[in-house]
């Protein structure tokens, strides 16, 4: 008797389980973005979709892909978590997605790329291909690397050949000190940095090498005055929230007089939380910023800007959608192999030069900016009085690094 | 505890039902998601009935639950691993056994420390281990596979009975197995001397030591088995992901498993099943339908923790005696009427909170929001109107229906006290 | 090196101050009530955030009164409607209620301010360098905030030891019932002081928002710090709060400039031990990286070892 009600719950439970079941639509090609989108770093996760809502119905208005078939995105909240991101990924995939986008995290990166290689041997007649534009984790594309995983951004290697290269011809720096999250990701930046410095400039020191628990510390000054005491002139540093901004942020108060070469100052919330600090300091690398004198983008930054009331960002996106549906077109199918094998080997000339996506680990490369934040600049970010000036940039082919990947193709 | 006095057999019959439906579930909803929601929720009940072992039935309250979980499913992946490497003539399917050892072993390494004490310096003393764990967590990189975590292909051991583990629907028969089993150990050690002693350590350590038994070693003995069942919760959680990462033992899915449990109900064995279902739900479908859902799950705490201080199983157990007595239907009336009040309130609340999401978060979607079945232009005062309206409607209807329940109890508690000789 | 020294004690002292003006309130309402209440570096984040929506609009030094006795009527508030009501089931209603609301102050802040940071600034009338200590020119509105969390604390000191209100709540914390029983009224000291306590959170939002960044995140990883000054301070003291903030304070900012590894022990002594796997990452493990745990290390010595903490009347 008493537990007739857990038995009707569990009932009702049951209903609630079953999702709606799709549409399968002939016309749509489903693109599922499976990110965080709550919680405190929700925003990034939103942006996110916004920039693939947007860059997809750019495509859709031109015409769409396979003569006329539309590009739907979805969002899935992962949470940020790994586990949690399989759930969403079988939800994904039963909502008949068979394209997955994800930026946030290599952990949830690593499970995608796990879970995918599986499912596809287990279900061959519904692979799914992972399209990464912002995990960048170095594994993904060596070790861990895999057939079913594409990363269209640069990754620390990547990035940190082209901080290099811009250390190279800027003889002012003669100290350089490290300073990066005690992780996987942070001992990668440590390891490249240290061999590319070497290669390409000898002569310079590298007086310390910090590895700092992640998102722990609450006061940066003990750091700021290591980093003085070394006599350093350059900080490498892959910090990413508040490790990055607060960090810099003491450093200006206290009048650090460092270059920071960052690889994600220049992300959502950086200017905001950096402020003057920053000014002429603060490098960072990505493949676009808002102040690229090039007119195509300039106008869809301000068309996403006007639609969603921030600043376009992942530029990379664009890119990604228009080499998508060029491999779908292709191919003829939206059969995720199909197009995967056209997608490796593409290569394709943006506005700002030659990309290409290398076949042997499924890496895209791409010309890459070294800017620096600055108050004298024609486009400002987050409706801050700063922006992002170009100092330097790197050919796709200046900056590609060598891999271990051995791929098993299926 | 639950009260044995009422109705047996009928308790013992809904069991075999809800583990018959648990069984009949994939056939009855053949889809890949929900399966996969099915497994997530299965762990998460074994996880919230070993958590239920401190807080309900010994009375401690932890902020480290996820720990035990977390490291014995880390346990669990080498050991899985270490099979398929070396050939191990270990079959899959055996693995959370020694998942919960491993569980048991930590909940027997860090109990020593903590189980000295009890109440708020017990709760510290958790909280700071926890902490201490997923800190190394991120040190300890040769265990833990740092920020990406290990991963294991559940596939490799030796096939017994034909069971490989490559379909989900073999796995959530696994999770199912061992869930039921480890329900009914748990439900059995609540019963045993050493379970009444927790509870009788729970309610007055001075007089539990009166009669011979030492508090702390009860503690102690709780918190192992307690342990050892968050361990077989890991150990199914490493075969049924295969990838555990340093999220499984943070603060916040320790915290998560705190609130499972006494929204469900901590003082009834079954309550932390009703909270780790109610509550993944919650956590895997609200946020499909709304980006303010975890504003919503902060007011269900309010809201439990105010009205429901019991939890669900509370509120059930509380409607028991008068639906034997067969009177529970003279409390329907007020029911209806307070609930019509309170949905009116509720959709007037819900309603300026959406809006107010959608002008500050998806103001680029255009003014239109689409509310329950409507279209809203969140630009129009009136629509702003109408939803104030409704809500401070809504509210002093509920205010002046909800004393309506208040009566309609008396008046049922006054007929039961006459019933009972 | 006595650069090093001077500036990280100095920096240290100022972590301290104002984790202290954080702790002073919880330690007085987890003393008295037995709450641990979650929602309070919540509060701290909404004081940072109120603090720059009114600096913004009207002024810094309006902000700095504002600010708090908004977040102090709200406490108070809060405590009356609230947790009262929830007293009755015990401690972890309590606990989850102050989730619940924590949750909600974390929501409502993304709903009003959007869910990037925001840029609060230093004001400008304190954004100067106040002196040079060897090297480094030292900022005057870091010195501003020693100087007010040193008077917060003597302020707090005098009130709870030479006030008649004072007197009540010393005595409410170790015999609330006997308080009562004399003819106080207990449970209006709690709201008082639970007012009081959000208030000082919202303070130490406002002057602490300009030197940390002000995000959504900002709450997330100060609570479980904040816990460990109370029990290392022991509950209800003002004093022990204080000395366990600057514990902390020094102990975090002192243990990241020590490069200092397991390995290089090894070697001084002499042995070339090679271990590996996990052994070996413990080995090579500095200091400084493990520096932001050792206040829980420090927390379970403290709670194994002396359970009333440095200054506490009574266990935890």
């Amino acid at each position: 008797m008493k537990f007739a009600r857990i038995l009707a719950g569990t009932a009702l439970a049951a209903l609630a389980l079953t999702s709606p079941a799709p549409a399968q639509d002939a016309s749509t090609v489903k693109l599922a973005l499976i990110d965080g989108q709550s919680g405190p770093n929700g925003f990034i996760g939103e942006s996110m979709r916004q920039h693939l809502q947007f860059f997809a119905e750019r495509k859709n208005a031109a015409g769409g892909v396979l003569g006329g078939r539309k590009f739907d995105v979805v969002a899935f909240d992962n949470k940020f978590d790994p586990q949690e991101t399989i759930v969403q990924l079988q939800k994904a995939i039963d909502a008949g997605a068979r394209y997955v986008f994800h930026g946030n995290s290599s952990a949830v990166a690593g499970a995608i790329v796990d879970f995918l290689e599986k499912h596809n041997r287990r279900n061959p007649d519904k692979s799914v291909l992972y399209i990464n534009f912002a995990a960048l984790d170095p594994v993904l594309t060596n070790d861990k690397c895999s057939f079913w995983h594409f990363r269209f951004d640069a990754d620390v290697n990547i990035r940190t050949a082209a901080i290099t290269n811009q250390i190279q011809k800027d003889p002012s720096i003669k100290k350089v000190y490290l300073f990066n999250q005690d992780y996987s990701f942070g001992k990668a930046v440590r390891a490249a940095a240290t061999q590319m410095l070497k290669d390409k400039r000898p002569d310079i020191q590298i007086v310390g090498d910090e590895l700092i628990p992640l998102q722990k510390v609450t006061d940066f000054t003990p750091y700021i005055a290591k980093i003085r005491a070394t006599g350093a002139d350059a900080v490498i540093s892959a910090n990413w929230g508040n490790d990055l901004n607060q960090l810099v942020k003491t450093g200006g108060e206290l009048g650090l007089p460092v270059k920071w070469f960052t690889y994600f100052a220049n992300g959502e919330g950086g200017v905001t939380a950096l402020g003057a600090a920053g000014v002429g300091r603060v490098f960072a690398v990505s493949e676009w910023h808002m102040n690229v004198p090039e007119a195509t983008s300039e106008k869809m930054a301000e068309e996403f800007g006007k639609k969603f009331n921030r600043d376009l960002f992942f530029y990379r996106l664009n890119t990604v959608i228009t080499m998508l549906a060029q491999s779908m077109d292709e191919a003829k199918t939206t059969d995720p192999k199909a197009v995967a094998l056209k997608l490796e080997t593409m290569a394709f000339k943006t506005p700002l030069g030659d990309t290409y996506v290398r076949a042997q680990d499924h890496q895209f490369y791409q010309p890459l900016y070294v800017s620096v934040m600055s108050d004298d600049v024609p486009k400002k970010l987050e409706k801050t009085p700063f922006g992002f000036k170009t100092v330097g940039m790197s050919a796709a082919k200046e900056t590609e690094v060598p891999t271990t990947c051995k791929m098993q193709r299926p | 505890m639950t009260s044995l006095s009422i109705g047996r057999h009928a308790g013992q019959i809904v069991w075999f039902l809800a583990i018959a439906l648990a069984l009949l579930l994939p056939e009855l909803i053949p889809s890949k998601t929900a399966l996969t929601k099915m497994c997530l929720i299965g762990i998460t009940i074994v996880f919230a009935l070993s958590y239920n072992i401190l807080l309900g039935q010994t009375g401690l309250l932890s902020f480290g639950h996820a720990v035990y979980f977390g490291l014995s499913g880390f346990a669990a992946i080498h050991l899985i691993n270490l099979i398929g490497r070396h050939q191990l003539p270990i079959p899959v399917l055996i693995v959370p056994l020694f998942a919960g050892l491993a569980g048991a072993a930590f909940g027997l390494l860090f109990g020593i420390l903590s189980t000295r004490r009890h109440g708020t310096a017990f709760a510290m003393i958790s909280l700071a281990i926890a902490e201490l764990v997923a800190a190394s967590s991120l040190i300890l990189e040769s265990f833990f596979g740092g920020e990406s975590g290990v991963t294991t292909d559940r596939s490799v051991g030796p096939t017994l009975f034909g069971i490989d583990l490559v379909p989900q629907i073999q796995v959530y028969y696994l999770i199912v197995g061992w869930g039921v089993l480890s329900a009914i150990t748990m439900y059995a050690f609540t019963r045993t001397p050493l379970g009444r002693m927790a509870t009788a350590v729970r309610d007055n350590p001075e007089r539990a030591e009166f009669i011979g038994y030492s508090p702390q070693i009860v503690r102690l003995l709780s918190f192992i088995v307690s342990a050892f069942f968050a361990g077989v919760a890991g150990g199914l959680a490493a075969i049924n992901y295969e990838i555990m990462t340093a999220t499984n033992l943070s603060t916040a899915a320790s915290g998560s498993v705190l609130i499972m449990t006494y929204i469900g109900g901590a003082s009834f064995f079954y309550g932390p099943v009703i909270g780790a279902i109610v509550i993944s739900l919650i956590q895997l479908s609200l946020s499909d339908v709304t980006p303010a859902w975890l504003l919503y799950l902060g007011l269900l705490f309010v809201i439990t923790v105010l009205f429901a201080p019991t939890g669900i199983a509370g509120l059930i157990e509380r409607h028991l005696p008068p639906l034997r007595a067969r009177v529970l239907h003279h409390l329907i009336p007020s029911y209806l009427l307070s609930a019509a009040a309170g949905s009116v309130f509720a959709v007037g609340a819900i309603a300026l909170l959406e809006m107010n999401y959608h002008v500050t978060l998806n103001a680029h979607e255009g003014p239109l929001l689409r509310l329950f079945w409507i279209q809203v232009d969140t630009t129009q005062p009136l629509a702003w109107g109408v939803a104030i309206l409704v809500t401070v409607c809504g509210f002093f209807l509920f205010r002046r229906t909800w004393p309506l329940v208040g009566g309609a109890w008396n008046e049922i508690d006054s007929r039961l006290r006459k019933a009972a000789p | 090196m006595l650069e090093q020294l001077a500036i990280s004690t100095l920096n240290g002292i100022i972590y301290g101050m104002l984790l202290f003006m954080l702790a002073s309130g919880l330690t007085l309402i987890f003393g008295m009530m037995g709450v641990l209440n979650l929602a309070h570096a919540s509060m701290y984040m909404l004081g940072a955030y109120l603090g720059y929506q009114i600096s913004k609009t009207i002024g810094f030094l309006p902000a700095l009164i504002l600010g708090p006795l908004a977040l102090g009527l709200g406490g108070a508030l809060l405590e009356r409607y609230g947790l009262r009501r929830v007293h009755q089931h015990g401690h972890v209603s309590e606990l989850l209620f102050t989730f619940g609301v924590a949750f909600m102050i974390q929501e409502a802040v993304q709903m009003i301010w959007g869910r990037i940071g925001v840029p609060y600034r230093v004001p400008p009338e304190l954004d100067f360098p106040l002196f040079r200590l060897f090297d480094t020119p030292y900022p005057a509105y870091r010195i501003f905030v020693l100087v007010l969390a040193v008077a917060i604390f003597v302020g707090l000191f005098a009130i709870l030891s030479r006030s008649r209100i004072g007197l009540v709540i010393r005595a409410a914390l170790t015999h609330p019932n006997m308080v009562g029983m004399l003819g106080h009224n207990v449970p209006q000291v709690f709201m008082l002081v639970f007012g009081v306590g959000a208030g000082l959170a919202g303070l130490a939002g406002v002057i602490g928002g300009p030197i940390f960044v002000t995000s959504p995140n900002m709450a997330g990883a100060l609570g479980a710090i904040l816990f460990t000054v109370v029990v290392i301070g022991g509950l209800g003291s003002l004093p022990g709060a204080l000395l366990a903030s600057l514990l902390i304070g020094l102990v975090q900012t002192f243990a990241v400039v020590m490069d200092v590894s397991l390995d290089d022990f090894i070697k001084a002594i002499g042995v070339d031990a090679k271990a590996g796997n996990i052994l070996g990452d413990i080995q090579h493990t500095t200091i400084a990286q493990i520096a932001p745990i050792l206040p829980y290390l420090m927390l379970l010595v403290m709670l194994v070892v002396r359970p009333r903490g440095l200054f506490g009347s009574r266990d935890v």
